[in-house]
């Protein structure tokens, strides 16, 4: 699997398959990136689970905060992890007991850890690393493109209508296009050490 | 199986566009409108809180302006784009993100007169300090970097005399100062160079010349490359300090790769106002569709008419880059390999009052101060772009007295010259 760049329809068919999504390093502090995606996630129809062990108690949009994926206490599709990249490998092997097992296992933007990919593939769950979740379901919806982001899609079909207001569907035929190459190299470059 | 990567003239038919999802319509409708409503309460707060994708007010963004803004991300191959009310807007929102007061940045000597008299005098006004450099001399920018330094600004091919810049060489002396370099790539457009494949961080435009094409519509455009760090030694705090405006956020750890576009956004354009309007992004995306034909034909003409002049008698010498013999036809067969650009200048033997006369007897060129249009256009820069300039800066600049500047158009070539022609003769 590479992971330097994924396929569109590798990541579409995740966003699309997935229900729940337990995030690990979720913050209840409504200006932290987490929040932000725990929010938009959870606005889209995924069932989010906060795990934070800081904050046990507490409830973040209604939902309340587990200490860890073993707290969960049922199935859950996806682990998207809000850790830096050393902190992965913990969670990972973490994962690694459920059952049943996560069928992906997704690392936020700047975070990446090759050997934690390669257990978990090993064991047969899906991994992506370096992205965003939300920022991936906003540029495969195109919603993304409302700031002017480039989604390096294209599309002669008409886009689904939007439902609740302005949300945009996945469920949009396109094809890749507006590559972005020298962020791409910049972003390698960064999470290699020289 | 990864799809296959579209070529530049299908991103300038697509890119950032789709039917609307309403009525079908194939073009892009113009979404001439200030305000649009929200689902309720929530939405709203999410919006204003930048933690949802939408509209808000056409200040901030518009659906029809957005489609140009993801439109010129994709030809440049940046992350994200903001379009503005017009070039110089684009360069006062970005230096906004990157300088305070006390700050400088470093920009080539070669620039737009616009530009030149916007950095001294203007930004002058709010503590923004320019030092300028020799672009034909990169040891000039390094000597000029200071720890206050916070960017270099450059354009890839240069105004007035189409001179072609070292994009390279400048983007290594910005990395080992570690700020952003700025190219302005207006008068190449993406179609003849596209600097952030060559290592600049932030792209900005007049969308008014080639890129929208037709001289009817006022635009500017900055656009993210994604490339810099901008968490690194906390020079900038627009992007990197926690923003009082937005309760607290850090635009660079929350946008990511296209962090900058966003501070240009949600801190530049919101707060300083210059936005473009619906009919004006419409007018230009029609434009761009045709943005790969008018280049060819505007530097195929240009060709034809500098060899023209090159070989007339009644002229001194001609800089046009695309000429063998020019002194940057190295640079441009590197930067530019598809064409020198359609912007150039020359001298006449007859100095000053000979360029008056040539000026007053063509009947195709319009004499007017504007480049990049389908028609041709002369201007003597020393009494009109170039005017504020002294007399040294002129000549430093390629914009002495005896200089004739040209934007060649999309015309029958064979009428230009003729043109030129019977007014080199009276």
């Amino acid at each position: 699997m590479n992971h330097d760049a994924y396929d569109d329809n590798y990541i579409r068919s995740i966003l699309n398959s997935v229900k729940s999504i337990a995030m690990v390093g979720a913050s209840p502090v409504n200006v932290r990136p987490s929040y932000f995606a725990f929010k938009y996630l959870a606005q889209r129809g995924y069932d989010m689970i906060p795990v934070n062990p800081g904050h046990v108690g507490k409830q973040l949009l209604g939902k309340p905060f587990v200490a860890s994926l073993s707290d969960i206490g049922r199935p859950v599709d996806m682990i998207d992890i809000f850790r830096s990249s050393s902190h992965i490998m913990p969670v990972v092997d973490e994962a690694l007991t459920l059952s049943p097992l996560p069928r992906v296992i997704w690392m936020q933007l700047g975070a990446r850890d090759d050997a934690a990919a390669e257990k978990a593939e090993a064991a047969g769950i899906k991994v992506v690393m370096n992205r965003c979740p939300k920022i991936e379901y906003g540029r495969l919806s195109s919603e993304i493109s409302w700031m002017g982001v480039n989604s390096r899609t294209l599309s002669s079909k008409r886009a689904p209508i939007p439902t609740q207001g302005m949300r945009l569907s996945l469920n949009r035929m396109s094809v890749g296009g507006g590559a972005t190459a020298a962020s791409d190299r910049a972003a390698k470059n960064k999470s290699e050490p020289t | 199986m990864t799809d296959r990567l579209p070529g530049f003239s299908t991103l300038a038919v697509h890119a950032g566009a789709q039917p609307d999802p309403t009525t079908g319509a194939r073009v892009t409708p113009i979404y001439q409108t200030t305000s649009f409503v929200f689902n309720d309460a929530d939405h709203a707060a999410s919006l204003f809180g930048l933690q949802a994708f939408g509209n808000i007010y056409t200040r901030i963004g518009n659906p029809t302006t957005a489609v140009l803004e993801e439109r010129i991300a994709a030809l440049e191959g940046g992350t994200a784009a903001l379009a503005v009310a017009s070039g110089h807007a684009a360069q006062v929102v970005v230096l906004q993100q990157l300088l305070m007061p006390g700050d400088e940045f470093i920009a080539a000597r070669k620039l737009y007169g616009g530009s030149i008299n916007q950095f001294t005098h203007a930004f002058k006004s709010f503590g923004w300090n320019v030092a300028w450099a020799d672009p034909d001399d990169i040891g000039s920018f390094e000597r000029t970097v200071t720890p206050r330094t916070k960017a270099i600004f450059i354009e890839s091919i240069a105004n007035p005399a189409g001179s072609i810049t070292d994009i390279e060489a400048i983007a290594e002396v910005a990395r080992k100062a570690g700020v952003p370099l700025i190219v302005d790539n207006t008068l190449a457009t993406p179609y003849l160079i596209r600097p952030i494949d060559h290592g600049a961080d932030i792209v900005v435009h007049s969308l008014t010349k080639f890129l929208g094409g037709h001289g009817n519509s006022l635009g500017g455009i900055i656009v993210d490359a994604g490339t810099f760090d901008w968490s690194k030694d906390n020079k900038y705090p627009m992007l990197n300090e926690p923003r009082p405006e937005y309760h607290g956020i850090r635009i660079q750890e929350t946008f990511g790769n296209f962090a900058f576009a966003i501070a240009c956004r949600v801190l530049g354009l919101r707060d300083l106002g210059p936005a473009l309007s619906p009919f004006n992004a419409f007018m230009i995306l029609t434009g761009i569709e045709t943005l790969p034909l008018r280049m060819q034909k505007h530097c195929e003409n240009a060709k034809a008419v500098a060899e023209f002049l090159a070989g007339h008698s009644a002229v001194a010498s001609v800089n046009y880059a695309g000429l063998a013999s020019d002194r940057y036809n190295k640079l441009a067969r590197k930067y530019a390999p598809k064409g020198a650009g359609a912007v150039f200048t020359f001298s006449l033997r007859g100095g000053y009052d000979a360029g008056v006369s040539l000026v007053s007897n063509l009947k195709l060129f319009s004499h007017l101060a504007n480049v990049g249009d389908t028609r041709s256009l002369v201007i003597h820069p020393a009494s009109t772009t170039h005017s504020q300039l002294d007399d040294d800066a002129k000549v430093r600049s390629g914009a002495g007295p005896d200089v004739v500047r040209l934007s060649i158009g999309i015309e029958d070539k064979e009428d230009l010259i003729a043109d030129l022609e019977q007014a080199l003769s009276v």
